[in-house]
């Protein structure tokens, strides 16, 4: 499995990573180098295993859903780039 | 008193509670050591005032005979870990001037056991490297040397390992997602141990990999290490993956005793083209613990040489996840925007310039191996070899193992710059014995253990069950009497 610069372009598309054109050959031979490090993972029989999903057996805890904190609009608004009349302020998103 | 700051915490506690000194005057004179250690960039935020202020009330607390472990030891906190009000920004420029509204748990802890913050302290960007040269603040530097050549303090906690051996501060903190507590601890001749998964909060530290990421103390000691590992340990209830255990007084069980214990050495890390002086540290340290009256066998981890390729599946797809929250909204850098930009030109640009080429690289790999097609073929099987890797572990404590004996890294702190040139998988391999503790989510720690030919520390990783790292400790410290590392770097650095 090749990773061809269209991909790449695909990849860097789907991270909100702007990548120039320019750029893309170079990325795409870093992704093929690391994925055939990776690869290696293909030598293990990994039939009859389950894919780990908590590296310790615990059941996640519960809470009542309730509200716990809020009120603090100054403090989550204080390291905002842009924030007006208490609301995160960014480009226009629809027409 | 001399050089305060070259005491340990353990050295420290004792001279503040018998009133021979106080915590203002070890504050100042590690204030004074960071102040002119800047030739080693291992402080990046400095908090000289906050300092002032807490060891001033550490001193009442003292006077009061109300003494916690670490009330007044100064001490240096990575930059990973939100401290409210100081800028916290794992190394990146994408968190340019972030000061956080709140504390983490684990420098809130820490706080109220009384320690003294001197700064933050420098690393890889968020977390990701082996050599602290990926960070915003540029490059952290070794206190050891060789020659006139400077060397990585390696990474991702690189300023905190530079920072403990050059005696800026008592001990700091560290966090180990695939090695970046022990490898830098290694490579500066201290003391480093990541904790079982799940004995420190993840709470208010940036995330990287949220499966793998742990924080945990970086000293001159192993008894410092026990001291300060209890002060930070908690359960929080803000941490689902927080572990509602008790937290031992891990000092107290430091006996030294290791009669009857079963250390095991795995054949797997005996690498191809592994350093005469690697192999040599390693029999030497096996026949220390032989002495001290441990058993030592022989084990098989067999898994051993896909715990890498598999790191590299899981942390990046973790971390692809976890960074997709800087996006210039809600905090950190917005890129200057073009006329006519929207949202996702936003997006695309803020991340562009904010993240550096590491992190952009994971971020990519992390997006690729999660996405349709792929998910199965590479991140579910990284999971599978996950399991198979942490069975190892199980199998071989099940035959009755207590520890498992290893190198900490593959070689001693390599130069500055001579890894640029080579690709990023070679830069991975320093990680080769450290990261299969972090899929198994085990107890590891590194301890000073002797010089190389060119004068340079090298240290050995003991691994533990899980949850024991009392008993894993009292192994380290029987370690560390036995190996009798007193080596420090000549002071070439300070300007004061």
């Amino acid at each position: 499995m090749s990773i061809d610069t269209a991909t790449a372009a695909k990849v860097a598309k789907l991270a909100r990573i702007r990548v120039e054109a320019d750029a893309l050959p170079a990325l795409a031979d870093e992704f093929n180098m690391i994925l055939g490090f990776i690869n290696e993972l293909n030598e293990v029989d990994v039939s009859d295993v389950e894919p780990m999903t908590s590296v310790t057996p615990q059941r996640l805890k519960r809470r009542e859903d309730v509200i716990t904190d809020g009120d603090q609009q100054a403090d989550v608004l204080s390291n905002a780039p842009d924030s007006r009349e208490g609301f995160f302020a960014v480009p226009k998103v629809v027409e | 008193m001399e050089n305060l700051n070259s005491l340990t915490l353990a050295e420290g506690r004792d001279l503040l509670r018998s009133k021979d000194i106080t915590s203002v005057e070890l504050t100042e004179a590690c204030l004074r050591a960071a102040e002119g250690g800047g030739a080693l960039n291992a402080v990046v935020h400095h908090t000289p005032e906050l300092a002032l202020d807490q060891a001033a009330a550490a001193d009442s607390r003292l006077a009061q005979g109300d003494a916690p472990a670490m009330c007044g030891l100064p001490i240096g906190i990575k930059d990973l870990f939100c401290t409210k009000g100081v800028s916290s920004q794992a190394a990146s420029r994408i968190l340019d001037g972030f000061r956080p509204e709140y504390e983490s748990t684990v420098s809130q802890n820490l706080f109220d056991a009384g320690a003294v913050m001197i700064g933050k302290l420098n690393m890889d960007e968020f977390a990701m490297g082996s050599s602290n040269e990926t960070s915003i603040y540029g490059d952290a530097v070794n206190p050891w040397k060789l020659g006139d050549k400077q060397l990585t303090p390696g990474g991702s906690s690189g300023g905190s390992a530079a920072a403990v051996a050059a005696d800026l501060c008592l001990a700091a903190t560290g966090t180990d997602t695939g090695g970046s507590i022990r490898q830098p601890a290694a490579f500066a001749g201290i003391v480093g141990i990541k904790p079982t998964y799940g004995r420190c909060s993840r709470w208010g530290i940036v995330a990287f990999a949220s499966s793998l990421d742990q924080a945990g103390p970086m000293t001159k000691s192993v008894r410092d290490a026990a001291i300060m590992l209890e002060a930070m340990c908690s359960h929080d209830p803000k941490d689902s993956t927080s572990a509602e255990l008790e937290v031992p007084n891990f000092e107290a069980l430091l006996t030294g005793d290791i009669r009857g214990k079963k250390i095991g050495i795995p054949k797997e890390y005996r690498l191809d083209g592994m350093p005469d002086e690697i192999e040599k540290l390693w029999s030497d340290g096996s026949a220390m613990l032989r002495d001290a009256g441990a058993e030592v066998v022989d084990v098989s981890l067999p898994h051993t040489k896909y715990a890498l390729p598999a790191y590299y599946v899981i942390a990046p797809a973790e971390a692809s996840s976890n960074l997709a929250r800087y996006d210039g909204v809600r905090f950190g850098r917005r890129a200057q925007l073009d006329a006519g930009d929207g949202i996702t030109e936003m997006y695309e640009k803020s991340r562009a310039e904010g993240f550096g080429t590491e992190v952009q690289r994971r971020i990519m790999i992390g997006t690729y191996v999660l996405s349709a097609g792929f998910y199965d073929a590479y991140y579910n099987r990284a999971r599978r070899v996950r399991a198979l890797i942490k069975k190892d572990f199980e199998d071989v404590f099940a035959s009755g193992v207590d520890a498992i004996l290893t190198p900490t890294t593959p070689s001693a702190a390599f130069g500055l710059g001579d890894m640029a040139e080579v690709d990023p998988v070679q830069m991975y391999l320093n990680d080769v014995f450290t990261v299969t503790v972090n899929l198994a989510g085990l107890p590891g720690i590194s301890v000073p253990a002797g010089l190389d030919a060119q004068s340079l520390p090298l240290g050995l990783q003991l691994i533990g069950k899980p949850w024991q790292e009392g008993d894993l400790l009292n192994t380290a410290f029987a370690l560390e009497s036995a190996a009798g590392f007193r080596a420090k770097p000549d002071n070439w650095w300070s300007s004061v």
